[in-house]
């Protein structure tokens, strides 16, 4: 016998005692649960970040955020445009140092194509008060099919390091129950 | 330049000179590290905690960064050179290979020290741990940090060239000790992290400057696996010392050679996959990438840290039982040295590092379940119980031999120093659960103000999540104070503190000196005596009931993620 600082002899290679293998098998069974969930998931669950994704040119995404609130606003809110886009469309919503644009207003149990990138700098998606959370890189467009679940009034916090005013970067998301104005 | 040894009288190991200076050297400066990065934890935590809010937004981001370089990189990899060293030159009885190249690798790693010091302190940097591109700081940031990676893989390089002299001049016989096999492992880790260090660092370095481009995705890509696997460089020294603190302090055996150096190659295969955890919910890669990548290949790395949870305790157990200490489950532990302060860094280590860090990590870092913790006070939370009261808890620990050992002075103020582990492990413990329950409520890491006060729209959690964090601020002093004890212990001891002067053959007497030094365990006998062997739990019963409990407990924490993540909206 010995301990983990001396030299064990040259051959090592020895069968291990019962009850050490049997956890060696059980923590094997349990990885591969593990792994197991996470395509299974992608298959029975509702909550998967796999989305539609594509490169794009932080100017060009700008561009399409800006027609897409051309299209839909109904308002503003503390100088924020506000869009009310149909169920099934596409969504843009673009952060930038340091505010997310536009405000959305969403239906209760619609589906859409929520297109998340960045003008600037690496940002955080952050759904208050889910705690659902994307990242959001410039130069890529992430396309997430959301339903929303609830109605309410919602916040979007940014959650990555944007410079020295990143703390004050909230969204707003507003979900109705129905069409109908805001809340 | 020739090699001078002398014999230590406890171990009997032989040490040499250049080596132990060696050690000194970076074990000096990752002090300096430690107390830096201790003080803008403090900093930090005192922001952070909103009824205090101490710093204004510019220093709290700006001291944020210094915390991240100073703990993750300098503290922890100066101390992991300084294991090298130990571990290839002392363990081996041999001489350092190539000192003069060691002293010049310490000189990069002290400047490259230097300049983001510098570019951090004065406003140049303010980019935290991760410079995410296109956030930018001045070139001599990127440039520090690229000094202090070549410096790091040349001293990698000199332990590679310590194992190689080692066996040529016959210093040892039979294989490498398990510690120093997991060191190889560490020091294999360090290169492949290294290599990628260097492959997004001076990409970045020269984009400074305004010479190159460099993508967004790609950065954090190839930044991660840096910033990741230097991470897993972390667990596999930790391991290392786990096996090193368990022989020194109790005389722990190993169990069996096979299965733990195993478990130590799964790490050099797979670890390095785990960028992927930063990705999950990144545009850049697709879901099969993803569900690949983030699992280690199937878990496999998760795999061998779960070996080495059930390895380390059962070779404890087993040193303990081979010893007397035989009468039911739980005898060998409750009899162990619970006042050495180094076996007690070892077992809170192993505790909070597997049942805190490693469960919530693994749940984090599944692909659907990240979607309800990716940068939030969650994933902080997580990494603190790992880093902080994983490896950092076990390199203190190991201090407790290493001053007596290789700096052969007594340890100061030591009632402080056994004291000083408990006082850090359920500090930090408090710590990382409270922070990780915090992220649940969907609060933010790295964010100077979660009452949004200048925000468009106003925004208030649950007020519970004043009262976690209150808490939190609790556990984090109270970590504080144990790290300012052992900062105190080992700088008094190391440079005011009594010269342990010790007579050949002598055994060691008098105060402070940890008691696996005073009563080293009995050597191990050479054949095993007949032990009791239970139809479940074989020779090591009580080992197999705790990894039960942290199997049972792994399962539930799971699938109530799986669970919360159920109740969010429909996300495809």
């Amino acid at each position: 016998m010995h301990t983990a600082l001396q030299s064990p002899p040259r051959v090592w290679w020895k069968p291990a005692e019962a009850a050490e293998m049997f956890w060696v098998k059980l923590a094997f069974a349990w990885c591969l649960i593990l792994f197991a969930m996470m395509p299974l998931w992608h298959f029975k669950g509702g909550q998967n970040p796999s989305g539609i994704r594509h490169r794009v040119e932080p100017k060009a995404f700008m561009a399409r955020t800006q027609e897409f609130i051309a299209a839909y606003k109904i308002g503003e809110d503390h100088g924020i445009p506000v869009v009310a886009p149909p169920p099934g469309s596409d969504v843009y919503l673009i952060g930038m140092m340091w505010q997310w644009q536009p405000v959305l207003q969403l239906q209760k149990g619609a589906s859409y194509t929520l297109h998340l990138s960045s003008l600037d700098l690496n940002h955080g998606f952050n759904l208050y008060p889910f705690n659902v959370n994307f990242q959001v890189v410039p130069g890529y467009d992430y396309g997430l099919r959301i339903t929303p679940t609830e109605a309410g009034d919602f916040r979007i916090v940014c959650n990555e390091f944007c410079g020295v005013g990143h703390h004050t970067m909230v969204g707003r998301v507003v979900v109705t129950e129905g069409p109908g104005g805001m809340p | 330049m020739s090699a001078a040894f002398r014999t230590c009288p406890v171990t009997r190991l032989k040490v040499e000179s250049q080596a132990e200076a060696l050690i000194r050297a970076n074990a000096v400066a990752a002090t300096v590290a430690l107390l830096i990065g201790g003080i803008s934890a403090i900093l930090v935590l005192l922001t952070r905690w909103q009824a205090v809010h101490l710093l204004d937004a510019v220093w709290f981001y700006r001291i944020l960064t210094v915390h991240g370089m100073n703990m993750l990189i300098f503290f922890i990899i100066f101390f992991e050179v300084a294991v090298l060293y130990f571990a290839g030159a002392i363990l081996l009885n041999s001489r350092l290979a190539a000192p003069r190249v060691a002293w010049a690798a310490f000189v990069l790693m002290v400047l490259g020290m230097g300049l983001v010091e510098w570019t951090m302190w004065t406003g140049r940097a303010d980019v935290l741990f991760t410079s995410y591109v296109p956030l930018k700081a001045h070139p001599l940031y990127y440039l520090g940090v690229i000094l202090f990676a070549v410096g790091t893989l040349v001293g990698t390089c000199v332990f590679f060239g310590t194992l190689v002299v080692a066996k040529r001049e016959g210093s040892y016989t039979g294989s490498l000790p398990l510690v120093t096999y997991g060191a190889a492992t560490a020091a294999i880790i360090a290169v492949i992290t290294l290599g990628h260090g260097a492959a997004i660092y001076i990409p970045t370095f020269l984009w400074s400057m305004g010479m190159m481009n460099v993508d967004p995705q790609m950065y954090r890509l190839v930044w991660w696996a840096l910033g990741h696997s230097s991470q897993q460089i972390n667990v596999a020294a930790m391991v290392a010392v786990w096996y090193l603190l368990g022989g020194l302090t109790v005389g722990s055996l190993v169990l069996n050679e096979k299965i733990s150096r195993t478990a130590f190659v799964l790490y050099v295969l797979f670890i390095s996959m785990a960028s992927a955890h930063h990705l999950l919910v990144d545009p850049g890669m697709g879901p099969a990438w993803k569900v690949w990548n983030t699992s280690y290949a199937m878990y496999l790395a998760v795999l061998a840290s779960m070996i080495h949870g059930f390895t380390v305790p059962a070779g404890l157990e087993l040193g303990q039982r081979v010893r007397g200490l035989t009468k039911g489950l739980f005898e060998w532990l409750a009899r162990a040295p619970w006042g050495d302060p180094a076996f007690s860094s070892m077992v809170f280590s192993i505790v909070v590092f597997g049942f805190v860090g490693g469960i919530t990590g693994v749940t984090f870092g599944t692909e659907q379940i990240n979607i309800i913790a990716h940068n939030t006070l969650r994933i902080p939370g997580h990494f603190h119980a790992t880093v902080v009261s994983g490896t950092a808890l076990a390199f203190m620990g190991v201090t407790y031999y290493v001053i007596p050992l290789i700096f052969q002075k007594r340890i100061a103020f030591y009632p402080l120093a056994k004291i000083q582990p408990y006082l850090f492990a359920i500090g930090m413990f408090i710590f990382s659960i409270t922070m990780t329950f915090a992220g649940t409520f969907g609060v933010p890491r790295r964010h100077w103000d979660i009452t949004f006060s200048q925000a468009p729209f106003d925004l208030q959690y649950n007020p519970a999540v004043d009262a976690i964090i209150g808490v939190m601020a609790l556990g984090g002093l109270l970590a504080a104070a144990g790290g300012g004890i052992y900062i105190l212990v080992t700088v008094w001891s190391v440079f005011f503190g009594e010269r342990l002067v010790v007579a050949e053959g002598q055994p060691l007497t008098g105060h402070g000196l940890p008691p696996g030094l005073l009563k080293p365990p009995s050597p191990a006998p050479k054949e095993e005596p007949a032990l009791a062997h239970t139809r479940f739990g074989g020779r090591t019963p009580g080992t197999m009931a705790l990894v039960m409990i942290f199997l049972l407990a792994f399962v539930v924490y799971y699938f109530v993620n799986w669970k919360l993540l159920s109740f969010v909206w429909k996300i495809g």
